[in-house]
């Protein structure tokens, strides 16, 4: 019999065990991270500016000689681009993904799916350089009024951009729904449409709520197509003609300048940021409770 | 009758907009490479990959931003491989299922959505200045580091579990210890789907920009890095560069650089996915 | 004649399921010892608590004493690993590595840090003999072990385990995805090796379990119903539940 000794290679085992236990904890500490850094330069920053100016404040000068800290420009700015990305994305990514899943052949959905997460992957700044170069441009044929920098064209850009995340996602959760639903809806006389929109679409809907709501996430977070073609300029309107700024612009504006730390400049960028953070991190871990829904129904 | 002619028309007026919402997108798409090729190949050429950036666009190159690149996602690769593997091995080979497990892979799914930019300044907060590191190739890898790490996670997690129990309970009925399951078990049978987790997470890392400007990497740089604290550019970096110019000159440069940028990337993609495809249908063949 | 296992009270629970309930048996050495019973009946359950691979099942739980002759496995100072090593195990499956036949006879070796190639060459061959497999495979060693049918693959995996040179061979269905002529070969090779050997093979083949033990275990849902010397149970069941079940009643 070969006579291991039990005593040392367990103490071994265990202690890699604990390594990897680690590494695995790790991923927490990175959120952890993010909060305390955030979050404690942002208290530093809140020490010299009232929250109250801040999240209802509708000025947003920092970089001036007098200064206005009001966050309300910034979060319109954001809204305003990531809504015109949303009408773009939805709606064409969900009839995308309805004719993937429900009509297109394998064939098809073998060659489209790779190309889908191919285009998913081109970098951000190659979309920046479209919508402020060829795009504006482009619109600014049509509208005569609109500026150089504006929230239209880099959100119509951006809507492009999400969509085959959107189509991706959504084909997912369509193509989770069983098929028997399927057959039970054919066997009652309906028709590949009222298939696909009246039973498929609704059995699929959080899966589908999940996958748009992670592309608001995506749209708020966004920052190098806004930093390049939305402008620079903290706008409190809606107009989608005209410079606005995002909260991930003014990160990237800040950025740029060499602003030393601690001050209160370089303090309003972690400000900004934790209310960024706290925005995506609701919206991600709401995808993430609908998605965990839509699995537990059809798992 | 009617009812027929009716269900036929909603059905086609349905295939159109499908059609047409494909067609558009992809359309744009085509619209965005050919503009990016017809501005910027003429402008790439090898002075364009040999020389450093120049205060005039026709001398202007890249070399300074891609050997910057090529150090960066070589040393992100390097912070977050290993890191990433083993967290992906302690969740499928160790975790219990209880809450505070749950809690991690929750955790990972959200980090995968937290902006990029919010990555950038956890570097710039934690390495940049709480570490001292300065604005060096090594905070910007570290950085990156973090960015990719649910990336390779997830995928090293696919992977893992694609490999059938049986095969594992194999080697545990032979006396294999935990530790040796993993090194000659797991390791090797998930490996090609680890690399595609590694290859996803270099393009990734090759295409990101705004965490490194908000980490303050430098848009200009005339020499190459020589060390870990040597300040650095990059790819992306030098783009954005030259796309806030206003002179014409330099956005063919930036369309030249783009065309390097988007053919590293979309090589490395298709690349991943032929090697994922490989690895499951192989694992499906064979072990399933 | 000594005993390889002596079982006292087992019980086995998954996730509050009783699994095995309040089992107590001797299985002899150097015997072949069947389990019948219907699936389910927790007859592999049973099994895998006897090489403690239940281990490995989360939210497994276990009572009882499992003495591998005379001593306890579950005491602090015998390690999982040094038993199964003693103690080998073929599955319902065949599930060789995907590496080469080769590689897959020396793992048990090489992890036990055996690094020589000679002896390892030595110790392969031997094995792959034992295993009856020899002349098959002797010529494409470098092979991949699914090049191999089904019935070989299976030969392979107990030339796998024979390699680490077990006390015990514990066999759970290894003929349930095989043709009849792997199954003879299977079993040919078992009613060899039991000289060496203590075998315990579970199987739902009452046939099977006829014409290959000695002794005879009968399980059903959870209990041990019957154990016995195989004529004797075959012939004379002492219980009318294990009678129902030989005649072919349910199962």
């Amino acid at each position: 019999m070969t006579s291991a000794t039990p005593g040392s290679s367990h103490v071994k085992e265990q202690m890699v065990g604990w390594a990897f236990k680690l590494c695995g904890l790790l991923s927490l500490f990175v959120t952890v991270g993010i909060a305390v850094v955030l979050f404690a330069e942002a208290a530093h920053f809140f020490g010299e500016v009232s929250v109250v100016e801040f999240l209802f404040g509708t000025e947003w000068t920092p970089l001036f000689t007098e200064k206005h800290f009001g966050i309300l420009p910034l979060v319109l700015g954001t809204l305003l681009v990531s809504a015109i990305a949303m009408i773009v994305a939805i709606p064409l990514g969900i009839l995308i993904a309805v004719y993937l899943s429900e009509y297109a052949s394998a064939r098809v959905r073998r060659s489209l799916k790779p190309i889908l997460e191919i285009l998913a992957s081109i970098p951000t700044i190659v979309f920046g350089y479209f919508a402020l170069l060829s795009v504006t441009p482009f619109l600014q044929k049509i509208i005569p009024g609109l500026s150089g920098f504006n929230a239209l064209s880099p959100g119509i850009v951006m809507g492009i951009m999400i969509l085959p995340f959107v189509v991706s996602l959504t084909d997912d959760a369509m193509t989770a729904v069983p098929h028997s639903l399927r057959m039970a809806a054919y066997g009652l006389g309906s028709t590949r449409l009222q298939v696909a929109f009246r039973v498929v679409l609704p059995s699929a809907s959080s899966g589908v709520i999940a996958a748009c709501v992670l592309a608001v996430s995506r749209a708020v977070g966004e920052t190098m197509l806004v930093a390049i073609a939305a402008g620079m300029r903290p706008t409190f309107t809606l107009n989608p003609l005209v410079p606005v700024q995002t909260i991930t612009a003014y990160i990237v504006q800040v950025s740029l300048g060499d602003t030393p730390a601690g001050t209160l400049e370089y303090r309003s960028i972690f400000a900004v940021a934790s209310v960024l953070f706290v925005l995506t991190f609701i919206l991600n871990m709401l995808a993430q409770k609908l998605r965990a829904s839509f699995k537990f129904t059809y798992a | 009758m009617a009812r027929t002619v009716h269900r036929k028309s909603a059905e086609s007026v349905f295939f159109l907009s499908a059609l047409l919402a494909l067609s558009v997108a992809l359309l744009m798409l085509a619209v965005l490479v050919v503009e990016v090729f017809v501005d910027g190949f003429s402008q790439l050429d090898w002075q364009f990959l040999t020389h450093f950036p120049s205060r005039n666009p026709e001398d202007a190159g890249i070399l300074s931003a891609w050997v910057g690149s090529v150090y960066l996602i070589t040393l992100t690769v390097a912070f977050a491989v290993p890191l990433g593997v083993a967290a992906a091995i302690y969740f499928e080979e160790y975790a219990r299922k209880n809450w505070f497990n749950t809690l991690m892979e929750m955790n990972i799914g959200t980090l995968a959505g937290v902006p990029s930019i919010i990555y950038g300044l956890l570097g710039l907060g934690l390495f940049v200045r709480t570490l001292n590191m300065g604005r060096s190739l090594l905070a910007g890898a570290l950085t990156m580091a973090l960015l990719v790490l649910p990336i390779i996670i997830i995928t090293a997690r696919e992977a893992i579990r694609a490999i059938p129990s049986s095969v594992q309970d194999a080697a545990f009925a032979l006396g294999a210890t935990r530790s040796q399951v993993i090194r000659t078990i797991i390791l090797p049978l998930s490996f090609p789907g680890i690399l595609t987790g590694i290859i996803l997470a270099l393009s990734r890392a090759i295409g990101e920009t705004a965490p490194l400007i908000a980490i303050g990497a430098l848009t200009y740089i005339a020499f190459l890095p020589d060390g870990l604290s040597s300040p650095f550019t990059a790819l992306p970096i030098q783009i954005f560069n030259w796309v806030s110019r206003p002179q014409a000159g330099f956005h063919s440069n930036a369309a030249a650089a783009i065309i390097v940028l988007l053919t590293i990337t979309l090589l490395l993609n298709a690349f991943a996915i032929l090697l994922r495809n490989y690895f499951y249908r192989r694992i499906h063949a064979h072990l399933s | 004649m000594s005993n390889a296992f002596e079982i006292k009270n087992l019980n086995i629970y998954y996730n509050g399921l009783h699994a095995v309930k309040n089992v107590s048996i001797d299985i002899p050495h150097t015997l072949i010892t069947a389990i019948i019973g219907a699936s389910g009946c927790g007859k592999s359950s049973f099994l895998r608590a006897m090489n403690r691979m239940n281990d490995l099942i989360p939210n497994s739980r276990r009572t009882g004493e499992i003495l591998f002759h005379g001593v306890d496995i579950h005491q602090p100072m015998m390690s999982e690993v040094t038993l199964r090593r003693r103690i080998g195990m073929v599955f319902q499956k065949p599930n060789p590595f995907p590496f080469s036949i080769f590689d897959n006879v020396a793992y048990g070796l090489r992890i036990q840090g055996m690094r020589d190639k000679a002896t390892l060459d030595q110790r392969v061959e031997e094995s792959l003999r034992r295993a009856a497999l020899w002349p098959e495979v002797k010529d494409r060693l470098k092979q991949s072990a699914f090049a191999l049918s089904g019935g070989q693959q299976q030969r392979l995996c107990i030339a796998r385990t024979l390699a680490v040179d077990p006390e015990v061979l514990l066999l759970d269905e290894p003929c349930a995805s095989l043709d009849p002529t792997g199954t003879a070969r299977i079993e040919e090779l078992l009613q060899k090796l039991e000289k060496e050997i203590t075998i315990i093979i579970v199987t739902h083949n009452m046939q099977q379990a006829k014409r290959l033990s000695d002794t005879v275990g009968f399980f059903h849902l959870g209990e041990l119903v019957e154990f016995g010397r195989t004529e004797e149970m075959f012939e004379h069941p002492r219980i009318q539940l294990t009678r129902d079940y030989i005649m072919g009643h349910f199962g």
